[in-house]
């Protein structure tokens, strides 16, 4: 890239990134004196950036940096993950359900917050709904056919629990180090922290839970449909999220890395519907109905002999 | 409580003074479950007898049988204790990270206690569960256990609700519904061999 390139539009895509993650940040003019402590975006051109925001000045959200982190052995650290209110996590689910293609679910909806609450609950509902309308499948196609038998299926549930949660946590793990690894080639965007990739990961799970919910209708092409239209909410949110940190790379690395991610959910969403709502066996006749059905005069005649005597 | 001459220090009282107090503090306890009221009782004189026994009782009236050896069946003794003190202490982690003013074994004695009603959900299932299968003996045992469902939320979420700050409320009260949700599932498809 050429140096010239680089520095004419620099400032520009710099404060607007800020201004994007930092919402209440603050850009003053050059000739304004920054007070002790702060850290803000000069810009050199046009005077309407600070005018309107003298009073927020005082709030730069660039102070976050400076805020003392508690070490991570302490309550107070993990409790941090946990600062969202209820309307904030209805906010961010509302953001998975709808992605749009200008709409980064990071920088709009988490702002540099990731909560920790969202993925770890969804994630619960998700396996506990899975494992429920799997079993719920089989009371329904019981009452339809009486020779099918019906069981619990306990394990199902720890199966569903395993699942879910090694995808929601090992996934964005091995993303956030691809990611990471490949930011050499990238300097101006910073890849996302670990806590903000499986927090997309998570909010993007929800999608399935009513999609989950539907496939307890017995109609094939409707459950395809179903699960056709839950990815591409859910594998849409991915890519649009994704698409500013990989678009400046390679364009092989690109198209691997967004193809893997989109691959991995549908795995995901076609095991899930095989093997928890797998079609059942029909060879399940009780053996009673076959002994009762013999009619009395096929009895071997050596019977009656012994019951005379 | 009004209890005459507690002399701890006294060695001349053989009585069994301790095990009775226990056993009263715990019917006291069943009693505001069943009854719940806005008071203090739970939270102030917590203790773990009450759900430990309420999760044995389930655990051992959900459990397959020895001759069921079929590998799809209900839960084990294990996986009921697992689910029900696991569930407990995560919903507490979650409610203390939240930012709630509860104590840890305050919350998990809340969460235990509140099993009262699904445990007698349970009872009642087996009862009706010896008379004849069908439609019928379906409808009232689902009819039982949503409303112990519905009063095991009620009850818990009386005693919890205060301790969160008002626009967290929903965040802490919504595992517990998953919570009791999850238990009243497995005793509505608990199946006699």
């Amino acid at each position: 890239m050429a140096a010239a390139d680089e520095l004419a539009f620099h400032e520009f895509e710099e404060a607007t990134n800020l201004l994007a993650q930092t919402p209440d940040a603050a850009t003053t003019r050059s000739d304004q004196l920054t007070p002790q402590g702060h850290v803000a975006v000069v810009m050199d051109s046009g005077g309407s950036y600070g005018a309107e925001d003298e009073v927020e000045s005082d709030k730069a959200a660039l102070l976050q940096e400076e805020k003392q982190q508690p070490g991570f052995w302490t309550f107070g650290y993990y409790q941090s993950f946990f600062d969202v209110d209820t309307s904030q996590v209805l906010d961010r689910i509302k953001g998975s359900l709808l992605p749009r293609p200008g709409h980064n679910f990071v920088r709009h909806h988490l702002r540099n917050r990731p909560d920790l609450y969202g993925p770890f609950w969804i994630c619960a509902t998700l396996a506990f709904v899975l494992a429920i309308t799997g079993n719920l499948t089989l009371v329904l196609a019981q009452r339809r056919d009486p020779s099918i038998h019906y069981s619990p299926q306990f394990h199902k549930v720890t199966v569903a629990g395993i699942t879910i949660y090694c995808y929601a946590w090992l996934v964005p793990l091995a993303l956030w180090g691809f990611l990471r690894w490949r930011r050499g080639v990238r300097e101006r965007v910073g890849p996302y922290t670990f806590l903000e990739t499986v927090c997309v990961y998570g909010y993007s799970l929800f999608v399935f839970i009513p999609t989950v919910v539907l496939w307890l209708i017995p109609v094939p092409w409707l459950q395809w449909l179903f699960g056709a239209l839950a990815l591409a909410l859910s594998a849409a949110g991915l890519v649009f999220t994704l698409w500013p940190v990989v678009r400046e790379d390679t364009r092989l690395a690109a198209t691997v890395l967004l193809s893997t991610v989109v691959l991995l959910h549908a795995l995901l969403a076609m095991g899930c519907k095989f093997y928890f709502f797998q079609p059942l066996p029909l060879e399940h006749v009780a053996p009673p109905h076959q002994a009762t059905s013999q009619p009395p005069n096929t009895l071997p005649p050596t019977l009656p002999r012994s019951m005379a005597t | 409580m009004a209890e005459a001459a507690e002399s701890p220090g006294d060695p001349g009282t053989a009585t069994p003074r301790p095990l009775m107090r226990d056993l009263k503090a715990v019917g006291k306890k069943f009693m505001h479950v069943l009854y719940p009221r806005k008071s203090n009782t739970l939270l102030r004189d917590w203790d773990l007898w009450g759900p430990l026994i309420l999760c044995v009782t389930l655990a051992l009236m959900l459990q397959r049988g020895s001759v069921d050896s079929e590998k799809d069946g209900g839960p084990q003794f294990a996986e009921v204790f697992v689910i029900v003190w696991f569930g407990a202490v995560t919903i507490t982690l979650n409610s203390k990270l939240l930012g709630g003013n509860i104590s840890f074994f305050q919350s998990l004695c809340v969460l235990g206690y509140c099993i009262l009603p699904l445990t007698v959900a349970m009872l009642v299932c087996r009862l009706v569960l010896l008379a004849e299968l069908g439609p019928i003996n379906f409808m009232v045992r689902l009819f039982v256990v949503i409303v112990m469902f519905a009063w095991s939320i009620v009850a818990s979420t009386a005693f919890l609700a205060d301790s969160q700050p008002p626009n967290r409320k929903a965040l802490a009260v919504y595992p517990v519904f998953l919570f009791y949700f999850v238990i009243s599932w497995m005793i509505l498809t608990f199946t006699p061999q």
